[in-house]
């Protein structure tokens, strides 16, 4: 369909963004457009005003320093495929990204856009959640951050305030020689998942795992932690028996739904075995 | 909202209404009827375009985002006279039935091998997966893909200067 009408500002500054979205109720921020414009198609949403990123420069560079990885929120998919240093300062974040959307598709979708847009099956909010990462906000009370765990409260709902816009996310440092996996699984290369996974673990000097982190998507109404499977990996060496034991502990900790892509007992069986494969992979 | 941009090469200034997507824009405001639109929700990638050397979907960008871009549509890609090396190698391998999906198959595979003119079949499927063909089969137009190769390594698929 055709969108719904609607105003347009660019503003140049953040502050005059925050402040465009605090003067008006059912204004939107716009970023790459990927998300908010099908929903427009779809008149899922009919803000009265779009506030357009595109000239917010300081939201666009990718730091990395001693205290972790830091996306601003307009650095798009491609820019994070694209960047050599990720390959070893988050190589978990750059293979769950090689996953998302389609090739034109990456050229525009940016972190801050999938964060916000918040769908259960994007692979961003996924890794900030297993990360542990923070995302820092501005709006018109001032600046804050709102850690990964506090931010996904339901499906395409967050901890946003209306006027608030993301700014960075930061993904905590990545240790040399920690062990990690990403597995997911769609129809089709692309597509959102039906279910993935997101595990890393350090390893104390005899080989057994510690400060282990398991985030799986496409199972609940948001990406999830797994506890119960992360403490069945400490103190333990990820071998076969220990692996099993993690795909069981999977499928009984969620309690996916039912769509038209797959039953809940399959997308049960699915998350613990991209579980069973990411610790395979982290192995290796 | 008045805005200026460029397609093909020329600057063009257009009157527009925010909701108006890049995809109409072209096709309405510009006449430019090469780039289609099959979903008008991002799912097809029959809209293609490039946007500073960047693949999108028109379809899912507002015509008042592209102020001060250089946008090049399928029509840019050859003069009238002359197909490219490959759109040549698309009638070659028989990579076209209906022809709709077209514009954008073209546009996208332009832009993949004007940046890896060394790509494999394996990266040609990757980024095309994103544009459906309901007539091909796909397979033929991998195979003129990655046989306008060449043309790529060579001389920019012979679009230099106008891509
Ligand atoms: C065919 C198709 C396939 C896709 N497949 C995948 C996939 O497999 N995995 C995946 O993760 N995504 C997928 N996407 C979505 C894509 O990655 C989106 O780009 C992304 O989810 C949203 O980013 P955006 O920059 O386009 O945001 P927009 O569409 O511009 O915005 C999305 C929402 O976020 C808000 N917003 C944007 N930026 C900010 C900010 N800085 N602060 C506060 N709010 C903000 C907007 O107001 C809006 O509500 C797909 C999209 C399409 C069309
Ligand atoms: S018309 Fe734009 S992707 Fe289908
Ligand atoms: S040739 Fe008909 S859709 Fe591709």
């Amino acid at each position: 369909m055709k969108l719904p009408p609607f105003e347009y500002a660019c503003p140049t500054t953040l502050p005059e963004a925050v402040q465009l979205l605090a003067a008006r109720e059912d204004a939107k921020a716009l970023a790459g457009g990927q998300s908010l414009v099908p929903m427009l198609a779809f008149r899922l949403t009919q803000p009265t005003l779009l506030v357009d990123l595109r000239k917010l420069a300081d939201l666009r560079g990718i730091k990395i320093t001693e205290t972790g990885v830091r996306l601003g929120a307009m650095v798009r998919w491609r820019d994070i495929e694209d960047d050599a240093r990720l390959s070893t300062a988050h190589p978990l974040l750059q293979a769950a990204i090689a996953h998302v959307a389609h090739y034109q598709i990456r050229n525009r979708g940016t972190v801050g856009g999938s964060l916000a847009h918040a769908d259960p099956a994007a692979e961003m909010p996924g890794i900030a959640l297993t990360c542990e990462a923070e995302i820092a906000v501005v709006g018109k009370s001032g600046a804050r951050v709102i850690n990964a765990a506090d931010f996904f409260t339901g499906a395409l709902t967050t901890a946003l305030a209306a006027d608030e816009i993301i700014v960075e996310v930061r993904l905590p440092p990545w240790p040399q020689g920690r062990r990690w996996g990403f597995q997911e699984y769609a129809r089709r290369r692309g597509d959102f998942a039906t279910a993935a996974a997101a595990v890393f673990f350090d390893e104390d000097a005899s080989g057994r795992a510690r400060n282990a982190h398991v985030g799986v998507i496409g199972v609940a109404d948001r990406p999830l932690r797994l506890a119960n499977v992360e403490a069945l990996l400490n103190g333990q060496t990820i071998d076969g028996g220990t692996i099993a034991k993690a795909e069981t502990a999977t499928a009984a900790a969620i309690d996916p739904p039912e769509d038209i892509h797959a039953s809940a007992a399959y997308r049960r069986a699915l998350a613990g075995t991209m579980v069973e494969r990411a610790l395979q992979q982290a192995g290796k | 909202m008045l805005i200026r941009f460029e397609v093909n090469g020329s600057a063009v200034e257009v009157e527009a209404e925010p909701r108006l997507t890049l995809a109409d824009c072209l096709r309405h405001q510009l006449r430019l009827t090469g780039t289609h639109i099959g979903c008008e929700h991002g799912v097809c990638g029959a809209c293609t375009v490039l946007v500073d050397g960047d693949a999108v979907r028109s379809c899912l960008m507002l015509a008042v985002q592209a102020e001060g871009a250089k946008v090049t549509t399928v029509e840019g890609l050859s003069d009238d006279a002359e197909l490219t090396p490959l759109q040549k190698s698309f009638r070659k391998h028989h990579a076209l039935q209906c022809g709709f999906c077209t514009p954008g198959m073209i546009t996208t595979a332009h832009a993949l091998l004007s940046e890896e003119p060394d790509c494999d079949a394996a990266r040609v499927r990757e980024v095309l997966s994103g544009n459906l063909c309901r007539c091909t089969g796909y397979i033929p137009i991998v195979e003129a893909v990655l046989d306008a190769r060449a043309a790529y390594r060579d001389n920019a698929g012979g679009v230099a200067g106008k891509a």
